[in-house]
Order: C-alpha cells, then structure tokens, then sequence
C-alpha cells in the first residue's frame, strides 16, 4: 500500500529541507484557462513540489480579485465538483507529486465531507485546505481526513492570538498554513514583516509543518518566506500568468518559466 | 434565545470565517456582552435612542386600510425612525460598540442604502471614518441612497462582480475586514453573518417588538418582511413563547418561487453556509451560491439570519413569501389608503396581509413597517411609466 496523505506532506517537505530549503507549492484554480486545457497547466510546473488544487467557488471570501475571477471563470466553463475531483486525479497520477485540495466550506458540506474526503483519497490527494474555517468549525472536517488519511490544515493568521494559537495546534491538523499577511490573496512586493513573526510564534510551539501563503508572489518573498517555514505558497501570482495569456500553450509556458525561477531562487538561497 | 458557545441558534449560524478575522469576532463578542451588561453603556445607547433616533417610534392603526380590509391593522412606524428605517437602531448600538472597543474607522455593506444610510449617520455622529461597500447595480437603482451617504461623509465603493447586489457587497466587506481588522468594525446591517453578529444585532434590535408590547395589546398575528431578518427578529422576539401571538415572515418572491428568480431562502432553499455562518440558503448541488432576485435590494439576498433558520425548523414562526407585483401593488395601496409611501421591503409584509385578508377577517395584525418608500419612488415609478 502507499504511503498516507500525511507521510507523503512529511516527506515532502523533508526531501526539500535536505536541499537546504522550503518546498514550493504552486496554487492553481482547477478549470483554468479552460477545464480542457487545466491539467496541462499544472504539467507545466515541472520545478514545483507538489501542488494546491483549488475547487473553484464563486464566492471566496478569503481570496482577492485574481483568484476570485479565476473561480468564477471556470465555474462559467463548467467546472464543477466532481470535474475538480478528476483533475486531482489526473494532477497527482500524471505528475507523482503530492496534491492538496483547497476550497470553501461549501460546496465539501453540500457535496457531504466524507464522500468529499472519500473522493479526493481515492483520487491520490494526500490534503485539504478549507478557507473558512476556523478551529471552531472544523471537527468533522478533521476527523473525515483522519479517517481517510488525508491531511487536513488548519490556518494560523497574523491576528491569532497565543491562546488560539494553543487551540490550534491542539486540535492536531496535519500542518498549519500561516497567512502572511493581513488580507485576502494577492500580489505584494513585500513579504510582511508579520509573516516571520508568525513563523517565529509557532515554531516556539509546535513541530507541526508550517506553510506560507497569501500575498507571496516574487522569488524574493518567497526566498524569504522560505527561510522561515517548510513550505511556501504562491498563488495569485501564477494565477494571473494564466489568466492574461493568449492561449493555453502561452499560460503553460509562462506558468513554467515562473516556477523555474521561484524554484530556482529558493534552490540558490542556501548556496 | 441566546446562541450556545459555538454560536449556534440549534444547528444554525457559527463561524465559518477565515481565521483572520476570528480573533476580532472574539474581541466583539466580548466587547459586545460586557457593553450589554453595562448601565453606562446602555443608558448612552438609549438616550440616542430617543434624542437622536426618535424612539419609541408610534404604532398607527390603520383605520382606512383596515376598513377595507376586514382586518384590525396596525403599523409599527419604523419608517419614522431617524434616517426612515429601523436599521438606525442597530447601527447607533454599533457605532457606539466601535467607540469603546477603540477602533477608528467602521465598514458596511448595504444593498437599498438604508444600512449604508444609517451606518453613515452613526459614523458622522460619533465621528468614524466610514467606507460603505455597494453593489454596482444597487447605486444604479438607489443612486439617491448614494448621495446621502456621500453627504454624511462616508465613501461608497462600488462592488462591480457577479450580480452586482448586496450578496456581493458583503463578500467585500468581509475582504475589507480580513485586512483591515486591526483597525476596523464592520457594521453589519442584519441578523446575518459569523457569531456574534445575529445575536447582537438582534439584540439591538430588540427594541422594536418591546416597544410593540407596551404599545399595543396583545396581536393575533405580528407579520414583517425577512430579507437577512433583523427588522423582523426584532420584533418577533418580544412575542416568541407566547403561544396566542402568530408569528409571520414575508421573503421576497420574485417573479414567483416556481421562477427560481426570488429571494426566498427559507421557504425555497437549502441549508448551507454563506457570509460566515450555517443557514437557509439559495444555492445549487454544487455549493454553489445562487443569484437572489427581489424588486426591492434590501430583499434581494441568497441567505438569512440563522436564527430564522432555527425558527423555521422549530415551526415558531410561518415564513411566506409574495411576488414582486404583489409587493408593488400594495406599496400603491398603502399609499392611497393611508397616506404612507412605504419601502418596498415592509410593502411585502402588506402584500401577505392584503392576500390573506380573507383568513385573517377580523384579527388584530401588527405589521412592522420597516422603512419608508422615498428611495423607491423611482423604481415604482419606472415601472408603472
């Protein structure tokens, strides 16, 4: 048998930190520049780890313009559920890198969260990212990733406190995603300053992976977010690359040459 | 009812919110439960109340309409509350919330611009920074909304993506929120939106229905119009538990439920999450949230307060909807009748009565009569043209 959801984040993340650096986890909306043409793009990212697949929602509320309208154009092509379902499966058995699912909390309870979690374990998935749900809300979610094996997150933000913070990692999710910085998704020339004092607060009280995200975009943000946790995140940044390309072959190409140089500046950090 | 520790009215409501903001919803929540217990604070909030805001607002018998009607109606005069609707009530009860928790500037989200309206007044009465987030097509048909809002001082973003209405709106206010937390309280405008929201906006809302009650003796049936819910909770509340008092929500229904193009979440919809927390909503087998449609913007909303969610499951209150047309013609009726143009929001709550005066033949009625019509003369008025 495989190895677990959470074995394979572990690994993941420790086949990069013997490189002397962080993994790099490209997000990409499923479905994007068209559900035809989706898988290519994440074949594309050939420097990437592994990859966050996000199941479009039209109404994400933790996300900026690029990725929102990103969602609601492939929701307009005609993605849905269970076609963002196949598109892991094809992701994770095409390029053999781990796959975390993220979305909103939605479409999992409407769809049932253990036929959610069912359907992304048998699609190889190895996670989950819900981006609205806190602590408070998230016990069933946990525990139907428990039962499949599939690592659910949980954020951490620059506003949570030590005491949720305690909570938080109590509630034991497979690795933790720290939000940057204050806001929803989106391109910044800065990584936050708030970004390594999070790191820092968390490493002060658990060995839990940590990953970065929101608002990293340029290879130097993610050198820096890369310098202070196990994994780092870039979304809207690549997201974009595909949205303004011409035609598919254009965005797989772009796409590529964007992650080669995030890779390559996170490669070259510790050297 | 109080909301248990998670949030929840039964299975409703809770916090489904990223966990940026989840530190400010605890900071409000307590905040807002030591305020409430506070005489100082309480007894500021109701001297506005009845210096600034006008309360208590009068309960009308509606004599001519009555008449006419076979029914003893009488109206709770929301509309001639300072700014013409309730939602002054709860802006006024926030506004002064955000003074004591020491934070600056305030955001709202309004889709008729009564909520925008009032959380401007609030803002310019207590001197906060004031950003109002309104959907593109709403500032189209409540372009004078607008103008006020700008008058009070406040800015009016347009939200311009999908359709361009209050669910929008509040989608973006929310994004505001995440990023602005530090410094910031959204004021929300109805009993809707992550814990402690329904509850405290309820609560500000109270008001209403205890006014009702040491103004009118016991109703048959107390009717008002649910969109996110707050006008109608607020009255509903005093008169829950009485077993002789019918209670009676009116959703919006469009161009009829059958149509799919209405805002009638709890008599149509599914049980879901939006804006925060777990209720009825309008939404496909996917998740996905669906395009309300009301002719009045204040109804035009895929969701509803949790706590009406609750009510409805527990069959405390009946929820009911009418058509757009419905809605419009009983704005003209009130209106010739008695002399009142309301909003076309509380002209739903008519419209049920007006449909069920048959049944309803000499009961006594209290309706709240949330707001009043002037932003909607244009709307009317382009119809009828």
């Amino acid at each position: 048998m495989a190895d677990s959801g959470t074995e394979r984040i572990r690994s993941m993340f420790a086949a990069a930190a013997e490189q002397g650096r962080a993994a790099l986890l490209p997000f990409m909306t499923a479905g994007i520049p068209d559900p035809e043409s989706s898988l290519a793009m994440f074949q594309a990212m050939t420097a990437a780890d592994g990859f966050e697949v996000g199941i479009p929602y039209a109404d994400p509320l933790m996300d900026g313009p690029v990725i929102a309208s990103a969602g609601r154009r492939a929701i307009d092509l005609g993605m849905t559920i269970d076609a963002g379902l196949e598109l892991v499966h094809q992701v994770a058995a095409t390029t053999g890198k781990p796959v975390i699912v993220m979305t909103y909390a939605n479409p999992v309870l409407q769809y049932g969260i253990d036929r959610f979690v069912d359907a992304i374990a048998a699609g190889g998935a190895v996670g989950m990212i819900i981006a609205d749900l806190p602590v408070e809300e998230a016990a069933p979610f946990l525990e139907g990733g428990r039962r499949r094996d599939v690592g659910m997150a949980l954020f951490v933000a620059p506003t949570t406190t030590d005491e949720r913070l305690e909570r938080i990692v109590a509630a034991q999710p497979a690795f933790l995603y720290g939000v940057a910085r204050l806001g929803v998704t989106g391109e910044q020339s800065e990584l936050a300053a708030t970004a390594s004092e999070l790191a820092q607060r968390v490493r002060a009280v658990t060995d839990l992976p940590l990953v970065l995200g929101v608002g990293i975009s340029t290879p130097y943000q993610a050198v820096e977010a890369g310098a202070v946790a196990d994994g780092v995140i870039v979304g809207s940044a690549l997201v974009r690359r595909v949205l303004e390309a011409e035609d598919a072959e254009q965005a797989a190409e772009a796409l590529g040459a964007a992650v080669d140089e995030l890779a390559a500046a996170m490669r070259g950090s510790e050297s | 009812m109080t909301p248990d520790e998670r949030g929840r009215f039964g299975e409703y409501g809770g916090r489904f919110a990223p966990e940026t903001l989840l530190s400010a919803l605890d900071e409000l929540e307590a905040a807002f439960a030591e305020a409430w217990e506070d005489d100082a604070f309480r007894a500021e909030l109701d001297a506005l109340l009845a210096t600034y805001v006008g309360r208590p607002t009068p309960v009308y018998h509606a004599t001519r309409l009555s008449e006419q009607l076979g029914v003893d109606l009488w109206l709770k005069r929301e509309d001639l509350a300072h700014t013409g609707a309730h939602k002054i009530n709860n802006t006024v009860g926030q506004a002064l919330l955000t003074r004591r928790m020491g934070k600056p500037r305030v955001i709202a989200e309004t889709g008729a611009g009564q909520h925008g309206v009032a959380t401007a007044t609030a803002s310019a009465l207590l001197g906060l920074d004031c950003v109002v987030y309104m959907g593109a097509k709403d500032m189209e048909r409540q372009a004078l909304n607008v103008y006020r809002m700008e008058l009070l001082g406040a800015e009016v973003v347009p939200v311009d993506v999908g359709a361009a209405t209050l669910k929008e709106a509040v989608s973006e206010a929310l994004r505001d929120w995440v990023a602005s937390v530090d410094s910031t309280h959204y004021i929300i405008g109805s009993v809707v939106g992550p814990h402690p929201f329904p509850w405290m906006v309820r609560e500000f809302q109270r008001v209403i229905g205890e006014e009702m009650r040491t103004q009118l003796k016991r109703p048959d049936v107390v009717v008002a119009c649910v969109g996110g819910g707050s006008n109608s909770i607020g009255a509903f509340s005093a008169y829950i538990g009485d077993p002789d008092v019918r209670l009676v929500g009116v959703e919006a229904g469009g161009y009829g439920i059958a149509t799919g193009k209405h805002g009638a979440s709890l008599s149509a919809g599914s049980p879901g999450v939006l804006h925060g927390s777990y209720t009825y909503l309008l939404q496909d087998e996917g998740g996905q949230i669906l395009e309300a449609h009301s002719v009045s913007a204040g109804l035009d909303y895929p969701g509803v307060g949790p706590e009406h969610a609750f009510l409805r499951d527990a069959g405390v209150v009946d929820y009911e909807s009418v058509t757009d047309e419905q809605a419009i013609a009983a704005l003209h009726l009130l209106s010739r009748t008695e002399g009142i143009i309301p909003a076309l929001e509380p002209a739903h709550a008519l419209a049920w009565v007006v449909d069920n005066a048959d049944a309803l033949r000499g009961k006594t009625i209290a309706m709240v009569l949330s707001g009043r019509g002037d932003k909607d003369v244009q709307e009317v008025a382009g119809r009828d043209g």
